[in-house]
């Protein structure tokens, strides 16, 4: 971001910076910098909040008044994030013969189709569509079984893209369910890894990838850090 | 110590791009400036092409009139549930849109600025290529004003 704010005054565009590392940008020589401390993720700090955001563009905007720069000024308002689970209960068993996570991942079908059809959008698809999460959860217990990836796969490991579209789904799915205002950051985050087995899954399955020797590169970005 | 928290001190320590000066384009008045949005979200059209992993340079130039684009960043360390829910927290389109209406800019840009910022720490073909080529293009629709929003 610090980068493209030097590239786009170069040719002639000034630029704000609503920076979420401050560190980051204080290194950089970058013209105008607001820093604001918000959740990762939410760099207008709160969602569905026009009025807060207005606020936030309103002191970015406030900086090109600035004569000359580098100008680094933090917004007033901190927002933190949740870290608590979001309260999303969960379809209930329906066929023992599959695994628990699979089966979960059906259960939540109809509530991710609710969510497409209200968004008219997905963040899911990377590596596969709503029609293969199931499928892709079956392949990651397979290696938590024990089996290698390169059997499971063969010679390409796609798991940061699988994990980035089970994670999807799940998350718009619980959306939906929970309803009301949108949960604070990570919320959605903890639900999922802390209550729902796919997330038991997926992080057994990066565990069983890490002991397999897997490509480090890929078994850090399947999940956020700390988990 | 929360995730956030977490990632603002492994990222204060990273390696960045030495710049040895500051540039400085003076806009004119904000009543009158033409503002874009130009985001590290990686966001794109379900009819363009995603961005790939680590290290993808490419740029997307979103339409005025785009909404529920998707967010292409591959890091897992942000929080992606605000964003599915209102656009505007990380992408601020209709919050432009009122600006104009009531005068306070002077116009919405025409197209806006997509990168992914999971780039490597140089950032060298950033910077040196696609960098420019993008800036060239927001130019060229008369962008005075680019408000930057990493995710």
């Amino acid at each position: 971001m610090c980068v493209l704010a030097h590239v786009l005054e170069d040719a002639g565009i000034a630029t704000v910076v609503l920076a979420s590392m401050k560190p980051v940008a204080e290194r950089m020589n970058v013209p105008r910098v607001l820093y604001c401390e918000f959740p990762l993720g939410r760099p207008l700090g709160m969602p569905d909040n026009a009025q807060f955001q207005h606020g936030v563009l309103a002191a970015a905007f406030d900086l090109l008044n600035a004569p000359s720069g580098p100008v680094l000024v933090d917004y007033p308002e901190v927002v933190a994030a949740i870290e608590t689970p979001l309260a999303c209960a969960l379809p209930p068993r329906f066929d023992p013969d599959i695994a628990a996570s699979v089966d979960e991942a059906q259960g939540l079908r109809a509530a991710y189709d609710r969510a497409v059809a209200r968004r008219g959008a997905t963040e899911v698809g990377r590596s596969v569509d709503a029609d293969g999460v199931p499928g892709a959860l079956a392949e990651l217990e397979r290696l938590v079984a024990g089996e290698h990836w390169k059997e499971v796969y063969g010679p390409r490991l796609d798991t940061i893209a699988i994990a980035h579209d089970i994670r999807a789904y799940y998350q718009e799915a619980a959306l939906e369910l929970a309803g009301g205002p949108v949960p604070g950051a990570r919320q959605a985050e903890a639900w999922f890894y802390e209550q729902t087995e796919a997330g038991k899954t997926l992080a057994a399955a990066r565990d069983a990838l890490t002991e397999q020797e897997a490509p480090s590169g890929i078994t850090f970005y399947m999940q956020p850090v700390g988990r | 110590m929360s995730s956030d928290q977490t990632m603002r001190d492994l990222m204060a320590n990273l390696p960045v791009p030495e710049f040895e000066s500051t540039p400085w384009a003076s806009p004119p008045p904000l009543s009158e400036a033409t503002v874009a949005i130009v985001t590290s979200a990686g966001l794109h059209r379900a009819d363009q092409d995603r961005f790939e992993g680590r290290g993808d340079t490419s740029y997307r130039m979103l339409d005025r009139s785009d909404r529920e684009l998707i967010l292409g960043h591959w890091s897992s360390n942000f929080d992606r549930a605000a964003y599915v829910s209102d656009h505007n927290v990380v992408y601020p389109i209709d919050r432009l849109e009122e600006l104009a209406a009531n005068g306070t800019i002077g116009a919405v840009a025409p197209r806006h600025l997509a990168f992914a910022g999971n780039q490597p720490d140089t950032v060298s073909e950033v910077r040196l290529d696609t960098g420019p080529a993008a800036a060239a293009e927001l130019r060229a629709d008369g962008v005075d004003v680019a408000i930057l929003t990493p995710v």
